[in-house]
């Protein structure tokens, strides 16, 4: 039977760039003379480092550790010597440093005692918190912590999406990995399911990619599992976003501010599938990935990469031509430049493209919008993006916000199609991160209020405290001078006369007291 | 004649009585301006408008008796703001009251510090640990960057240090900037 498939508003078809890299098999990279793993490799907290510079490491060893639900673990990707735990300059847009483990490899690759996981028997809770010491986190480009989607909502889950469409040109990771690995993919999807208790599993694949659905279809019948379809979707990027593959394949439209979990369906990348198979068969944690190098090269190729090792060490490997001015981790739509060709590959990086000036010549200069609407009908999320530009630019966030900035998934189709070549994409980012910033201030300005609020509430508190046992304790004085100084009865008219009396009292028989010991001293040396 | 007057008493009364009814019902607890204001106000507590915190500062503004532009931590973008609010003409911050700063937290030079509390009674926003003869530190992420510890500090072992980004709270730049720089 044919399956009925829907589609998704907008979207646009550039040339896919795809053949080249997928003609070699997934190719091994040798060790690199150093790995350099950063610590903060996807959403939530920096995990904490847990080794120190001088300790030795072994593969697979865990070496920074979940820091808040969100933050996912790290591991040595292989064994060797910790050179130090320093800030390195991140694969990030903004060049700026953050913590990173530095590993001298010994070349024996000496792993961690590592053994299957007796999954189906343990608490979902702790096959949560096993899959996050794991380090495993969303391989599509997202790199959201896995254990924080494999818990089934309320009501259940019906399907579960498994997303190999990989739709953004240059990018062929998912496709190789899908061609030789896809036995072990449909068996990490059949322990996604379990989990999440979804009916069925629908793996998504652009249907220009006909030897990975023939491999999947194939390892499907060999493997002979249920509720299992392998289903060829047009080719049309951004098809291999998650919320609009949902749509293609189920043809549910999650709404604004809602999650797709909320209408029984969860997506996860082919690459995930793979890596909690290789963790609940083998033991072993999130060490590496494939990663395509494609662009300015001289063999387009898939590798698996040991994340910390430079992107220019695959690169090199790949025959990185001498003109070459920029590496982008990502593919041409959505991918970022970064800031040397030093930064280590992380669980992020799903494609090193090459950059030359010939390759990707400078943009055209940003000419006026004059408002053709051309992005709109591009929006796979049916935006407005030339409104959110207008204000963008203008710095009107709010405006901005109001038209649905934060729906917008920076797929970069407007910026495709836009005639006066405004680079969209970046005022929507700018615009993200100020809204982003504004919010935090204003968090901290409120926390700062009430915490000042509280501290002069409590000094108030303290003062009156003070006050009150102040008073307690003259009345008991008081009570106290008047017991022993009945005989004086002008002290009893005046509480302040009795408390001098009484102090007087004390001091004469201090002195009185200080005088016998004194005449005592004076005795002792005679 | 009698039964008009009757009437229009009987009226008086019974929307006099609903009037004062509604005035106690719905009474506005504390005054909407002033926390209008406050919510713009960075809620540093540093003082430097003159007023001793930035409720009362925020008061001060919503009775006119004070200047929108003494709050040198809110900055430019604050003064805007409030100019919008308050429909008062934008002015440049008085210089009297200091200039604006990158934001910046206190750092306590732990192998310096006495353990003489008085940093601690100085911080607005409880953001110091520490007990008398104990070593203090700065709990950074509280820290509203108001400088008040700085001066109470016996052996001056208080230092702002300026909050550098990092990749998470980096900031995209305006496109326009870069695409000029480029060409």
């Amino acid at each position: 039977m044919l399956r009925q498939l829907f589609r998704f508003h907008g979207g646009v078809k550039p040339a896919t760039h795809k053949t080249d890299s997928t003609r070699l098999p997934i190719g091994r990279v040798p060790l690199p003379a150093e790995l350099i793993v950063p610590l903060h490799q996807n959403v939530g907290g920096t995990p904490y480092p847990l080794v120190a510079a001088g300790e030795s490491v072994l593969k697979g060893q865990r070496i920074g550790a979940a820091e808040d639900p969100f933050s996912s673990a790290v591991h040595a990707p292989t064994s060797g010597r910790v050179i130090a735990v320093e800030p390195c300059v991140l694969p990030h847009s903004s060049g700026l440093r953050g913590l990173c483990v530095r590993i001298e490899p010994d070349g024996a690759e000496r792993w961690i005692e590592t053994a299957a996981l007796a999954w189906r028997s343990l608490d979902p809770d702790e096959l949560r918190d096993a899959i996050r010491d794991a380090g495993i986190v969303g391989l599509g480009g997202a790199v959201f912590p896995s254990h924080r989607k494999l818990r089934s909502g309320k009501g259940g889950l019906d399907t579960l999406v498994i997303n190999g469409a990989e739709c953004e040109p240059f990018i062929t990771c998912d496709d190789m990995q899908m061609r030789e690995h896809a036995a072990q993919i449909l068996r990490g999807a059949t322990v996604i399911q379990q989990m999440l208790g979804a009916r069925q599993v629908l793996v998504g694949i652009e249907d220009n990619k006909p030897e990975a659905i023939a491999a999947m279809n194939a390892a499907l019948q060999a493997a002979a599992l249920q509720n299992i379809e392998i289903v060829a979707v047009p080719t049309r990027y951004p098809t291999g976003g998650a919320k609009q593959l949902i749509r293609i394949l189920t043809g549910i439209e999650v709404p604004h501010g809602k999650r797709s979990t909320q209408f029984g369906v969860q997506c996860f990348n082919t690459g995930t599938a793979w890596a909690i198979a290789d963790f609940v068969e083998n033991g072993r944690p999130l060490l590496s990935r494939i990663v395509t190098v494609a662009g300015n090269v001289e063999q387009p190729r898939n590798y698996e990469v040991l994340f910390g090792t430079p992107m220019s060490h695959v690169a090199e490997l790949a025959g990185m031509q001498p003109d070459t001015d920029r590496f982008i981790m990502g593919g041409p739509m959505m991918g970022f430049r970064m800031p040397n060709f030093d930064v280590p590959v992380v669980k992020a990086t799903n494609c090193i493209l090459v950059g030359s000036p010939a390759l990707f010549p400078s943009p055209r200069p940003e000419m006026p919008c004059i408002r053709c609407g051309e992005c709109a009908r591009a929006c796979p999320t049916d935006l407005q993006p030339f409104e959110m530009y207008w204000h963008a630019r203008a710095k009107n966030f709010g405006k901005a916000q109001e038209y649905h900035l934060f729906d917008c998934i920076e797929c970069g189709c407007c910026a495709y199609v836009c005639p006066s070549s405004i680079p969209l994409v970046d005022y929507f980012r700018f615009a993200k991160s100020e809204v982003w910033a504004r919010e935090q201030q204003k968090n901290a300005a409120d926390s700062a209020r009430v915490r000042f609020d509280f501290r002069n509430e409590r000094i108030e508190r303290e003062k009156q405290e003070k006050a009150e046992k102040l008073a307690a304790k003259t009345a008991a004085a008081r009570a106290a001078a008047q017991s022993t100084q009945e005989t004086a009865p002008a002290a009893e008219d005046d509480p302040k006369k009795a408390l001098i009396a009484a102090a007087m009292a004390r001091a004469k028989a201090q002195r009185e007291a200080q005088a016998q010991t004194d005449a005592a001293q004076d005795k002792k040396p005679e | 004649m009698l039964a008009a007057l009757l009437t229009m008493t009987l009226l008086a009364l019974l929307i006099g009585a609903a009037l004062g009814f509604a005035a106690v019902k719905f009474r506005v607890e504390g005054d909407p301006l002033v926390d209008k204001i406050d919510a713009i106000l960075p809620q540093t507590q540093c003082g430097q408008c003159g007023f001793p915190g930035c409720k009362p500062y925020a008061t001060a503004i919503a009775n006119g008796e004070a200047e929108i532009n003494q709050c040198p931590p809110g900055g430019e973008e604050g003064i805007r703001k409030l100019a919008d609010l308050l429909g008062r003409e934008f002015k440049p911050l008085n210089a009297e009251h200091g200039a604006e700063k990158p934001k910046a937290v206190a750092y306590i030079d732990e192998s310096t510090c006495i353990g003489c509390t008085l940093c601690i009674q100085a911080c607005p926003v409880d953001a110091i640990v520490g007990a008398a003869k104990q070593m203090h530190t700065i709990v950074a992420p509280l820290c509203t960057g108001c400088e008040l510890c700085v001066a109470p500090c016996p052996v001056d072992c208080i230092t702002m240090e300026t909050v550098t980004d990092t990749a998470t709270t980096w900031k995209w730049p305006y496109p326009v900037i870069s695409i000029r720089a480029a060409h």
